[in-house]
């Protein structure tokens, strides 16, 4: 257990005191149901793009990355330089003029505005209580994670943190939000830093490091640049301990699940969708591949270090086991604060880790208010409701969407492995998300029956792969195989990105031949919302469109130079 | 909006960096890989934080 000194405390205590000191000078800001949703669309697209960047940065991510890299080396890269970049680029690019351009304040929204009612209904559902479920998860892991590390109380620590970040969006809403998940991004960098060079310094540097993971390659039975490499061993799902092949993972990860997540989740897209301008709306997303692609120097690398330590025999730190006796993986970041950080230094990277956890829980939370006051309640509960009702609303669903993330959370306990409960449900609902968005915003002749009878499918297709496969060595149930056993893939990894490409193809499938056999919808109200009905020159994206593309073409090639280097 | 976030960001490293370079030189903190790292990060983090003050200053000035 850590022990803290007053330094420690003190650093936590202005951290919180920081928050609501923010929240309540963004009081005055808040008028109109506008600015409580969406920051009344002023937000700098630096800002913006760093809150695009960190509301995907929560704790999970963070504690979830260096356990998978300790589990699987440089191979976690894939997260961010073909998971995350091309379809950050992708949405910049192609997908935000549609978003920022048809005025909808939700992701949602848009699918009412380009489809129909239904569309938007099951999109709307789906995500408030996936939102929920997020947060849920996050505050279990935090409450857990500080009982285990410094002893706190399970439900006190819980409470606490989801009463300050109550706090705070009840003040100043979204831009509460995102003001503080700037915040905590710079947080997270400089109280994660420190961890990775002391870690060098300590193991021998990138050399040592690099000998250090040979021994824990050979040491499974791999080759003995595995852990270093991220590509080279991905020819084959036993050459490598994700259990993956270049063809699932570029598809499942760097297509599917990728863009689906980056492009149509709503807590993401929502931080550009309060930039102050359509040009900085376009550029959030590109400003956040920045500091996405430098990442994994900071989350992964901390734990290959730890894995190499614990493999060369006198390691300093130690991993504990679960109950099953497998190595927990998830301890890497807290048992390296733990030995690496004098009191002091301890503080800051504590209220960092604490800061990540409460800025997750928050972007849930508001994109949770604004999807069930602007998607649920105002159009199908209260129509012609005014807008300080919604305002109003928009502060109850607040304090109900905590209660429901706590509710969540002490749900959430029968779930070990974090980042692959989150893949599973991204899988679900995200998957099949982007067939819809990609023949919604392409082709014009896509129509609301298609997209919901598409959606629906590719839901089902989903949920039918997972229930027919199963991962080696698991038990069907949760994992799998609840209908019956028809394949057997060498990791749960492998059925998430396989599971993730059967969702968008049944979708794109369904979704085409429905609306084919349907009635075309009205061109032109598809105006600004299709591709081909919008016109480029006339607008400010024309102007911009060369600019925007360049930048985007700047960040994939960095992501490509990155995937070389670490071949 | 009414509040630039480089003033927040600016304070908070400066008063961090403040405290833990502080602590480093009189707390004696616990070495690590050899290094008085409170020192060294608490000094980085104030720099941080002055120069995000500097930059919202300059800010203003422009208006």
């Amino acid at each position: 257990m850590i022990r803290l000194a007053f330094i420690d405390w003190a650093l936590l205590g202005i951290y919180f005191a920081f928050v609501l000191g923010i929240g309540w000078w963004l009081k005055r800001d808040i008028r109109t149901s506008d600015d409580f949703f969406l920051s009344g669309r002023r937000i700098p697209a630096w800002v913006a793009g760093l809150a695009f960047m960190s509301a995907n940065l929560g704790a999970q991510e963070v504690i979830g990355m260096a356990a998978s890299g300790a589990k699987y080396g440089m191979a976690t890269s894939h997260f961010y330089w073909v998971g995350a970049i091309p379809a950050m680029v992708f949405l910049a690019v192609f997908m935000m003029p549609f978003y920022y351009g048809s005025k909808a304040r939700s992701v949602p929204e848009y699918l009412r505005l380009r489809f129909d009612e239904k569309t938007r209904g099951f999109n709307a559902i789906s995500f408030a209580v996936m939102t929920v479920m997020s947060s849920g998860i996050s505050m279990y892991a935090m409450g857990l994670l500080l009982n285990l590390l410094l002893g706190w109380d399970f439900n006190l620590s819980m409470w606490i943190c989801a009463g300050i970040v109550l706090l705070y969006i009840l003040l100043g809403g979204l831009t509460s939000a995102i003001y503080n998940e700037v915040l905590q991004f710079f947080l997270i960098v400089f109280g994660f830093a420190p961890l990775v060079l002391l870690g060098l310094r300590d193991i021998g540097g990138w050399d040592g490091l690099q000998t250090g993971l040979v021994r824990v390659a050979t040491d499974q039975g791999f080759a003995p640049g595995v852990w270093s490499h991220s590509w080279q061993f991905m020819g084959a799902t036993t050459e490598n301990p994700m259990g993956v092949e270049w063809f699932g993972l570029a598809m499942g990860l760097g297509f599917v699940l990728s863009f689906g997540y980056w492009c149509t989740d709503f807590l993401i897209v929502q931080r550009a969708m309060a930039a102050e301008s359509m040009q900085a709306a376009r550029r959030a997303p590109l400003v956040a591949t920045v500091p996405k692609m430098l990442f994994p120097f900071l989350v992964i690398v901390p734990g290959m270090i730890a894995i190499a330590m614990v493999h060369s025999g006198h390691s300093p730190i130690s991993l504990p086991s679960k109950a099953d006796g497998s190595t927990n993986f998830d301890l890497v970041i807290p048992m390296m604060l733990g030995h690496y950080f004098p009191n002091g230094l301890l503080g800051l990277g504590l209220t960092a880790l604490i800061a990540s956890f409460m800025s997750g829980m928050a972007g849930n939370v508001t994109a949770f208010n604004t999807v069930w006051t602007n998607d649920i309640y105002s159009p199908y509960i209260r129509p012609n409701a005014n807008d300080a009702h919604l305002l109003w609303m928009g502060r109850a669903a607040t304090v109900v969407g905590v209660l429901l993330s706590l509710a969540a959370a002490y749900l959430a306990a029968s779930f070990n492995n974090i980042m692959d409960v989150l893949q599973l449900v991204f899988a679900f609902i995200n998957a099949p998300l982007f067939a819809t968005f990609l023949l919604g915003m392409f082709w014009h002749r896509a129509n609301g029956h298609g997209a919901f009878t598409g959606l629906v499918a590719g839901t089902a297709c989903a949920a039918l792969h997972h229930g027919l496969t199963l991962p080696a060595h698991a038990v069907a149930g949760v994992k799998g195989g609840w209908i019956a056993l028809h394949h057997v893939y060498p990791s749960e990894m492998a059925q998430n990105f396989w599971t993730a490409i059967f969702a968008f193809g049944g979708c794109l499938t369904v979704t085409v031949l429905v609306s084919l056999m349907t009635a075309a919808p009205d061109r032109h109200g598809l105006r600004g919302l299709v591709y081909s009905e919008t016109p480029h020159a006339a607008d400010e994206t024309g102007s911009h469109l060369g600019l925007t593309a360049t930048l985007g073409l700047l960040a994939l090639c960095g992501a490509i130079i990155l995937n070389w280097i670490f071949w | 909006m009414n509040l630039d976030i480089r003033w927040p960001i600016g304070l908070l490293f400066a008063v961090f960096g403040m405290l833990i370079f502080t602590y480093g030189v009189l707390g004696d903190p616990q070495p690590s890989v050899g290094l008085n790292v409170d020192v060294i990060w608490g000094a980085v983090l104030g720099a941080f934080g002055a120069v995000m003050l500097r930059l919202a200053r300059n800010a203003v000035a422009r208006q």
